[in-house]
């Protein structure tokens, strides 16, 4: 029998025949923390007397507050730079951008383990790493000694076919699954994406489907490494990361799952959950008080420039703020050199600095009592955005960018 | 061990951000503090209401979300002795029996708020002692029991100086 990808990566980094509902000790290659968890797992090891690093890589990432907008989270900061200081790992400081980001463009490559104390951990599977979000604890035991305990997924496999239409993305294929298998669909499975439409798709794309694993429960969302992924690495400067990884064509999948996109209209997710999704055309007239266009799952350079062109010489509606938020340093600069930043300081935006932005309940747009927000992002739980009295609504940047300038929420198509 | 205490009924789909909102991320370092908020958006009162030992019953997919381990580590600080679910997400499930917070999955709909239950962890039994019903959990994995036995990771890779989990 053959394998999955997932069985593939973990044989490889266990050393042992993996098979799905194996147990495995797998060797860590990056560990990775952020400031809402790092704090507590550097207590961890200073409890345990184990403040020292064994992965292949060691990264903290100041990006869920930052900058800091409180005296508590700065000392979380300082605590975060000391421990990097002290073991030698790397410190991704404010403004460098969200964790996520920041590992699929210098630190995963195909074929490694990747863990994160961060849900959306599961990102650097479009390059074929298995990745996947753990607990403050068990990354940081992982940093540590180099290793973690897996059990090794079974897979479901996502067949996309089809064309996309014009202003379809991977986010509304991604919003559509999870939709019709539910935010417990995938869990503690692998999710395995492919077919025509996956081979033609660009990396910054391909990042969404698997940053959005997790929300359907699963465990890590895989992508075989190809022409593609070597381009972008060799983009990255770090070409002699690329390998490529094939799945075997008699691997066994639990399911196989197909999306035909030539068909599909624009998603929306409505509060409260990510799969309580709906075509846009059902949620057209809905009023929006904010948007935020930005993320680990939709703030690339991808997905600003298809805002721009949207936004070009248009103004946001007079109802509805506008904050855009690029996910790292580096899609900060290239906005800025394409004359990107420009188009949405005219068009009413208020630009935030690399990180997390609004996202997480921090800082920098939490929703007043009742407000509507539609955001890029990929969670939309009551009080994520820092109000349970505020309703969070999820689509692609296009729909985001279209709803900005009519103040409600608006097919793209139409603009 | 046989736990008892009465029972805190929850829904489907309780995230962390119900159980550990953002908006008190500044209180990540001080967990008595932010214990004092657990479950605050799916229940305004319920830290001031529950008693030491009792139990949190939630129905599906409860803990999805991120990966927040201060979420089960909360709800274990407020004195909530195990959460029963029909199903939990998988990061919670792990960072649940990482902090030594015991998690049984089992059929729930029957169990209603304030019920007495009793909970064999050994066995996985589940008595209802309101409604005379008998619950059976699914057992955990060999490697979380072992992980759970030795009183959470940290305790565990302090015994063992590695993982034994197989």
């Amino acid at each position: 029998m053959g394998k999955t990808l997932a069985e593939k990566i973990l044989t490889e980094k266990s050393g042992q025949d993996a098979k799905a509902g194996d147990i495995v000790i797998t060797k860590v290659d990056v560990a990775a923390l952020q400031d809402g968890t790092g704090p507590l797992a550097v207590k961890q090891l200073q409890k345990m007397g184990m403040e020292k690093v064994s992965s292949n890589k060691a990264i903290l990432f100041i990006d869920h507050a930052a900058p800091s907008p409180r005296k508590e989270l700065s000392n979380d900061h300082k605590l975060l730079r000391e421990f990097a200081k002290k073991t030698g790992a790397t410190l991704s400081e404010v403004g460098d951008g969200v964790i996520h980001q920041r590992l699929v463009e210098s630190f995963a490559k195909p074929g490694d383990v990747v863990i994160g104390a961060d849900s959306h951990s599961c990102t650097p599977g479009a390059l074929c790493a298995f990745s996947t979000g753990m607990g403050s604890t068990d990354v940081a035991i992982g940093m540590a000694l180099g290793k973690t305990w897996m059990r090794v997924p079974d897979t479901f496999k996502v067949n996309v076919t089809g064309e996309f239409p014009k202003f379809v993305c991977s986010k509304d294929v991604l919003l559509y699954l999870i939709g019709m298998i539910g935010a417990d669909g995938a869990t503690y499975k692998s999710l395995e994406f492919g077919g025509e439409s996956i081979k033609k798709m660009s990396m910054s794309s391909r990042f969404v489907l698997s940053n959005m694993a997790v929300e359907a429960g699963a465990k890590t969302g895989l992508i075989e490494s190809d022409e593609i992924t070597r381009q972008f690495l060799e983009e990255q400067g770090r070409g002699n990361d690329f390998k490529e990884i094939r799945a075997d064509v008699d691997a066994a999948y639990e399911k196989v799952i197909g999306i035909d996109v030539a068909a599909l209209e624009p998603q929306v997710a409505f509060p409260h959950t990510v799969d309580n999704t709906k075509p846009v055309s059902e949620a057209k007239g809905v009023k929006i008080d904010q948007i935020y266009i930005g993320t680990c799952t939709n703030g690339r350079i991808e997905d600003l420039e298809i805002a721009a062109k949207i936004l070009e010489g248009k103004n946001r509606h007079p109802d509805t703020r506008l904050i855009i938020c690029p996910a790292s340093r580096k899609v900060y600069l290239e906005a800025l050199k394409k004359g990107l930043l420009e188009i949405f300081v005219k068009a009413g935006a208020s630009i935030m600095g690399p990180g997390c932005g609004p996202c997480v309940g921090v800082h920098e747009g939490i929703l007043g009592d009742g407000e509507n927000c539609l955001s890029t992002q990929n969670r939309n739980f009551k009080g994520r955005m820092g109000n349970p009295e505020g309703f969070i609504y999820l689509s692609s940047p296009a729909t985001a960018a279209a709803s900005a300038i009519k103040g409600e929420i608006t097919d793209p198509r139409e603009m | 061990m046989v736990l008892k205490g009465k029972v805190w009924k929850f829904g489907d789909s309780i995230s962390t951000d119900l159980i550990c909102p953002g908006r008190y991320f500044h209180l990540r370092s001080n967990l008595p503090e932010l214990a004092k908020h657990v479950l605050e958006d799916a229940d305004p009162e319920f830290a001031k209401k529950m008693n030491k030992d009792d139990f949190v019953v939630g129905g599906s997919n409860f803990g999805l979300g991120s990966s927040r381990e201060h979420a089960p580590t909360i709800i274990k600080i407020a004195g909530v002795s195990a959460v029963l679910a029909k199903s939990f997400a998988r990061i919670f499930y792990r960072n649940a029996i990482n902090v030594g917070l015991p998690l049984l999955e089992c059929d729930t709909d029957k169990i209603d708020e304030g019920d007495e239950l009793e909970v064999d962890l050994t066995t996985g039994l589940i008595k209802d002692t309101t409604k005379g019903l008998e619950l059976e959990a699914n057992p955990l994995p060999q490697a979380m029991i072992n992980i759970l036995n030795d009183g959470g990771l940290v305790a565990h890779i302090q015994k063992h100086g590695d993982f034994k989990v197989v």
